[in-house]
């Protein structure tokens, strides 16, 4: 079973997302993603600075077996990347909730982390899958 | 649920993430396809591909029918045990299946693919009149293919001292008979190792042996990105019914002589030959991306000579980047790929990317 830890909102295409103590927001993708990709090889991060917009392409994931898009959960700026997966992408595999996050954004809207789906929801739209 | 092999419940214990392999619950790794494949390339690993058909042939004109049915010449085994390897052609000239022919005591031992069974069972006995032929298939025969540089060691030590004496002394594609066991120097990975094809009964038993020389389980996942380093057609995917062999790089398995064998597809690939060296027909060549990014299957290769296709593509866990191999109009000299909407650059070589864990292209 994956893990799905109960302190973050997450989105139908398997990201989650962390709000910060002051207001940032760190996104990622599963447990049940990482899972599903396999060993993960290569990581393409968005532009430091760039505004985005909720269900944007902002990033892709490639592993050996698929190459997967990372959708932004909410709009704003992104603030900062994880330039650490550029070289060692398996950090995604390994640990997806800490080490392996993708990129920080200010969130313009904060009505829109309010219709992400909450661990329950999401560990009920797994198992549909 | 699909159909189980004997060793269904030793992958689980080994932590196997199972998936559908043409109707079979298979293993496709057992935590990462990236260390497993790294194990095979400089230890020893261990797959079960029981999945497989095995199908016997024997009878007073066993090799008669095999030098009608194959492309490639079984009376080229000289001896017992020797193993070809074969393309199976229709009358097309175009390719039914590959598979591995072994010379045995009561005759040959043809291995098949699992997807490819059903229509390939009935094709070989559909060609069976007038030969005076038995062909059985053998459902209750493991397969276990053990591989890397150290897998002839690991293996002498969990069988018997005279059958590893036996096993030591075997060169490249040879097989020998050990009681109802056969084990043969052939495989899919580009490193060396054996193959046992036994009672499925005992595979779990050999398994837990050679798991305990430090033997690692390897999934279906590895298997594919040894055998596309290695070069290595995959049916259904680098070949298949509407492809010539000449088109697969298969032609060096073609026994054009002695030329008074008559064999199922060779008039049709002598016009094969004749669209080839007129141009009209593709070939299978190497992709290398030297940058970031993965070839994959079903992406269009766009060359100075027209367009063409990536038949397999993958990470190289070994060289860490992508390779494939790719249909495309023979001898193009430029080539690019269309990755996710951007046309990159790729370099075109000979199919075959790693031999005995090191890079072997230029």
């Amino acid at each position: 079973m994956s893990n799905i830890p109960d302190d973050l909102k997450y989105v139908s295409t398997h990201e989650w997302i962390r709000v910060n103590d002051d207001g940032t927001a760190t996104i990622g993708i599963s447990d049940h993603a990482q899972d599903a990709l396999g060993d993960i090889v290569f990581v393409e991060l968005p532009e430091p600075g760039s505004s985005v917009n909720a269900k944007d392409e902002v990033a892709v994931v490639e592993s050996v077996k698929a190459a997967s898009d990372i959708y932004s959960p909410v709009s704003g700026e992104i603030i900062a990347v994880n330039d650490a997966l550029v070289d060692a992408p398996e950090v995604v595999n390994s640990s997806p909730y800490e080490n392996g996050w993708f990129f920080k954004m200010k969130v313009t809207d904060e009505a829109e982390l309010q219709e992400l789906l909450d661990a329950d929801s999401y560990s009920d739209h797994c198992d549909d899958e | 649920m699909g159909q189980q092999t004997t060793l269904y419940q030793k992958h689980l214990d080994a932590g196997a993430k199972i998936v559908d392999f043409a109707g079979w619950d298979m293993p496709i790794n057992y935590g990462s396809q990236i260390e497993e494949h790294k194990q095979v390339r400089t230890a020893a690993g261990v797959f079960d591909v029981s999945h497989m058909t095995v199908v016997d042939v024997s009878g007073e004109d066993a090799e008669k029918y095999l030098r009608y049915l194959l492309a490639n010449d079984v009376a080229k085994l000289d001896e017992e045990g020797r193993a070809l390897y074969s393309a199976m052609l229709n009358h097309d000239g175009n390719v039914l299946d590959d598979l591995i022919v072994y010379r045995m005591s009561f005759g040959y031992r043809v291995v098949v693919n699992c997807a490819t069974r059903g229509k390939d069972l009935r094709w070989m006995i559909q060609n069976t009149d007038g030969f005076r032929v038995s062909v059985q298939e053998r459902p209750r025969l493991a397969i276990l293919a053990v591989h890397g540089p150290d897998s002839i060691e690991k293996v002498c030590e969990v069988v018997a001292e005279d059958d590893a004496k036996k096993i030591r002394a075997l060169g490249n594609f040879r097989g020998i008979e050990l009681d109802r066991w056969f084990v043969a120097r052939t495989g899919y990975t580009g490193e060396k190792g054996v193959e046992f094809i036994f009672p499925a009964n005992e595979a779990p038993d050999l398994w837990d042996r050679l798991l305990a020389v430090g033997i690692k389980p390897i999934g279906l996942g590895a298997r594919d990105t040894l055998r596309l380093e290695a070069g290595m057609n995959l049916y259904g995917h680098d070949m298949d019914e509407s492809t010539s062999p000449l088109a697969a790089n298969m032609e060096q398995t073609i026994a054009y002589e002695p030329e008074e064998r008559e064999f199922i597809g060779k008039p049709a690939l002598i016009a094969h030959k004749q669209l080839r060296d007129a141009g009209e027909l593709p070939e299978l060549v190497g992709l290398v991306l030297d940058g970031r990014g993965v070839l994959r299957e079903g992406q269009k290769v766009i060359t100075d000579k027209g367009e063409g296709v990536i038949t397999s593509g993958s990470f190289s866990p070994t060289l860490k980047h992508s390779i494939a191999l790719a249909r495309i109009p023979i001898n193009s000299e430029y080539c690019e790929v269309d990755l996710r909407g951007t046309l990159t650059p790729v370099r075109i070589v000979k199919p075959n990317f790693v031999r005995f864990g090191k890079k072997v292209f230029d």
